[in-house]
């Protein structure tokens, strides 16, 4: 299995002594390292063939930086213009008289009515006054499942299972403008681009209503398909972004790419969980390097940084400050627990880890992880100021007290203070490599 | 036989009409060229067959031209038809001869779960088997009322359990209540969930075990729905349901869409999963025993 791309990369060009320029040949042998992970990463076939072309008369030629290596400069130039082929993300239409229509269209199970819904929350959060109308009248309870999230939410719901879609949205639009409405949500039934009766129920909407969005909700684990519904879509109804659904798993996600390089229709929206605030605004640099298979380590930094405020910032300043001089304490690795829980629930956290780190991170339950993150806590709280900066004064008597004021056994303070050895000695190797050492967790 | 047939025409008729003989235009009367080979891999490529099958499937083809000679575009049609059903079985008859047997139904987010139970029900009935369901996605919006108004349709009994309830409870008293009943079938719909989520995934686990304890030895088949137009994640979706419960079977849905649902190969290879079933329509008699050869030609008919 493809895991990691600059890994593979690496090792082609570990062969090669670094040099002033990337010959034909050298991108020759990392086109091809490319060719397999866009293609693994669902891209369409024919996308990938002129992307590859692209990209390969940009790189031939190119100087390799002081600062890169090769492997690094390639992936560098694929990544740019990945980046540059995603585009930059489109903000939501919501322009021109209220009330403003966003249709949700798509195939059955992509996530249309959920899409909905947190579409709602996320509009209603800004201050908007929200409608949904429940278009689905064919599978069973989809009225009921866009009805209950409304109830949720606290939005409105318009549902009249006697009427065509066509002339339920006409009613909804006609109420929306009376009530002073801004926005309608139109939710639509799951149809396949080819149902032409199915399509033409599109159309029929569309032209009631006249939406200024139009959102193509796409499934990310759709495979090489999703260019040609793309196109059928496209064919019918004026597509006007894309929402591109359940990010969570583990699915590279190049239908986004395959879409947007062929129709030029942007992405706009990510979801990334079953909640209904799982709603995220795309971001082109973490959605070309999960493609690209380096999992989704800006998303991380960004986490991370969005649970930082300032003051926090300025401890771990500190914090690095004394790492890297080696006197690293217990007082510290409380402080770096509690940032690391503010990031949010572990499992979504290892759910971005790239390659084996994130392979490794599935494997472990992140309740335990959770569970003796709280333990931990609460030993470092049970020691005196003293105990934490100096762990040597650790004697027995006073594991034992530690033990006995944390609620656990002195086992459990021992394997601390190991654990914290351990964290420790990795700082002072890290400090003498110069970080070089720590590449090899990403590979 | 031949209704089955013409109903898989049907449902993929749908899908290949505008692209039909685009293999026989691809792969015509011509003399093979380098340029036959990157077509091919183009087209099963296309297909989702994913980059090992595909070039598994290459491979294999060259050999035979080298042994068998094979020299014109058009032969290689009928050795390509040949090495795609080779790799896949036909589906082994159901075994649901205890009763009742349970059968628990599992897959990500909007496969199409729901749909293929009302679905198997019906196919069920037909064979003259009492049901009952059991709605154990208490998680999703109105997933309750959506088994249920088709329980009305088919007028079999569901099981179901409050919205956010445990539904691992929902499922033993699903299977208490068709142990009571006497009835030949206990299907049980999970909610959805993507493989990746370790506590949906332990949920699941722990589901699984208590349907066993309800009824020791259940359940007795656990399937997995999987959207035909999933691509190269459908082997690591099928793999972490198959550790996670031990899955037996893999039924194809929304086959009638205009993917061919390639990753079946990968899928067959990788993990020794049957497919079972394919969905290919709407309608409760869409969904029909997995017929490779069909599924084959749906392949070939592709673009």
């Amino acid at each position: 299995m493809f895991e990691n791309l600059t890994g593979r990369l690496n090792q082609i060009f570990d062969q090669l002594r670094r040099r002033g320029k990337l010959s034909e040949a050298d991108v020759d042998a990392a086109m091809r390292e490319v060719h397999l992970a866009l293609l693994e990463a669902d891209v369409h076939f024919s996308v990938v063939k002129s992307f590859i072309a692209r990209v390969r008369e940009r790189a031939v030629g190119v100087e390799v930086s002081k600062a890169l290596n090769p492997g690094q400069q390639v992936i560098k130039i694929v990544n740019d213009e990945l980046i540059g082929t995603l585009g930059e993300p489109a903000p939501l239409n919501m322009t021109g008289p209220k009330p403003r229509v966003i249709m949700m269209v798509g195939l059955q199970g992509s996530g249309k009515t959920t899409g909905a819904g947190k579409l709602a929350r996320l509009l209603r959060s800004k201050g908007e006054r929200v409608m949904m109308v429940a278009g689905d009248p064919y599978r069973p309870a989809a009225v009921q499942q866009l009805q209950q999230l409304g109830e949720r939410l606290d939005v409105p719901v318009e549902a009249d299972m006697s009427l065509k879609p066509p002339e339920l949205a006409k009613r909804a639009f006609e109420k929306a403008e009376k009530g002073g409405f801004g926005v309608m949500i139109m939710d639509t039934a799951g149809r396949s681009q080819l149902d032409a009766e199915l399509m033409d129920e599109l159309k029929a909407i569309a032209a009631k209503v006249n939406p200024v969005e139009t959102l193509l909700v796409i499934d990310s684990m759709i495979g090489q398909e999703a260019l040609n519904i793309a196109q059928g879509f496209r064919g019918n109804v004026s597509i006007t972004g894309l929402m591109l659904t359940k990010m969570d798993g583990d699915s590279r996600g190049g239908a986004a790419i395959s879409i947007r390089s062929v129709t030029g229709v942007p992405i706009k929206f990510i979801g990334t969980g079953e909640k209904l605030d799982a709603l995220e605004t795309y971001d082109p640099a973490r959605l070309s390097s999960r493609i690209l298979g380096m999992g989704d380590m800006i998303g991380l930094i960004e986490k991370a940084e969005a649970a930082f405020d300032a003051q926090s910032a300025q401890s771990l300043q500190k914090n690095a400050d004394r790492m890297m001089k080696g006197q690293f304490s217990l007082e510290d690795w409380l402080e770096q627990m509690k940032q690391m829980k503010k990031m949010g629930p572990l499992s979504q956290i290892m759910d971005m880890l790239p390659g084996q780190m994130g392979q490794a991170a599935r494997q472990v339950d992140p309740k335990e992880v959770e569970r003796s993150f709280k333990s931990s806590e609460a030993i470092i709280h049970s020691m005196t100021l003293k105990e934490r900066r100096n762990p040597d004064i650790l004697n027995a008597s006073r594991r034992r007290r530690i033990a006995a004021g944390s609620g656990v056994e002195v086992q459990d303070v021992n394997r601390l203070i190991k654990q914290f050895r351990e964290a420790q000695k990795m700082m002072k190797m890290i400090q003498k490599t110069g970080g070089k050492g720590l590449g090899r967790l990403f590979g | 036989m031949a209704d089955i047939l013409s109903r898989w025409r049907a449902g993929l008729s749908k899908t290949s009409k505008a692209t039909f003989g685009q293999i026989a235009a691809l792969l015509g009367a011509t003399e093979i060229k380098p340029d036959t080979w990157d077509d091919l891999e183009a087209l099963l490529i296309q297909a989702d067959l994913g980059l090992e099958t595909t070039a598994s499937v290459l491979d294999e083809l060259k050999r035979l031209t080298r042994t068998e000679g094979l020299t014109r575009a058009n032969e290689l049609t009928a050795a390509l038809r040949a090495d795609l059903r080779k790799r896949l079985d036909s589906p082994p008859p159901l075994n649901l001869r205890d009763r009742p047997s349970v059968i628990l139904v599992v897959g990500v987010n909007g496969s199409g779960k729901t749909t293929t139970i009302a679905k198997l029900a019906a196919r069920l009935q037909a064979e003259r088997k009492s049901i009952l369901l059991g709605a154990a996605d208490t998680f999703r919006a109105a997933a309750v009322d959506q088994l249920q108004v088709w329980g009305d349709r088919l007028k079999v009994e569901v099981i179901s359990g409050a919205p956010e309830s445990d539904p691992g409870a929902v499922a033993f008293n699903a299977v208490q209540a068709g142990v009571a009943r006497g009835v030949d079938v206990i299907m049980i719909d999970t909610a959805g969930r993507l493989h990746t989520r370790f506590n949906l995934m332990e949920e699941l686990k722990k589901v699984n075990r208590v349907v066993g304890k309800a009824l020791p030895g259940s359940p007795h088949e656990v399937w997995l729905v999987l959207d035909a137009t999933t691509g190269q994640n459908a082997l690591q979706q099928a793999r972490a349901f198959k550790d996670a419960v031990n899955v037996t079977g893999v039924i194809l849905s929304k086959l009638d869409s205009s993917a061919r649902g390639g990753m079946a190969f990968a899928i067959q290879k990788e993990l020794g999963l049957p497919i079972l079933f394919a969905g290919l329509g709407e309608k409760p008699e869409d969904l029909q025993p997995f017929d490779p050869d069909a599924f084959v030609e749906g392949i070939l008919s592709s673009s």
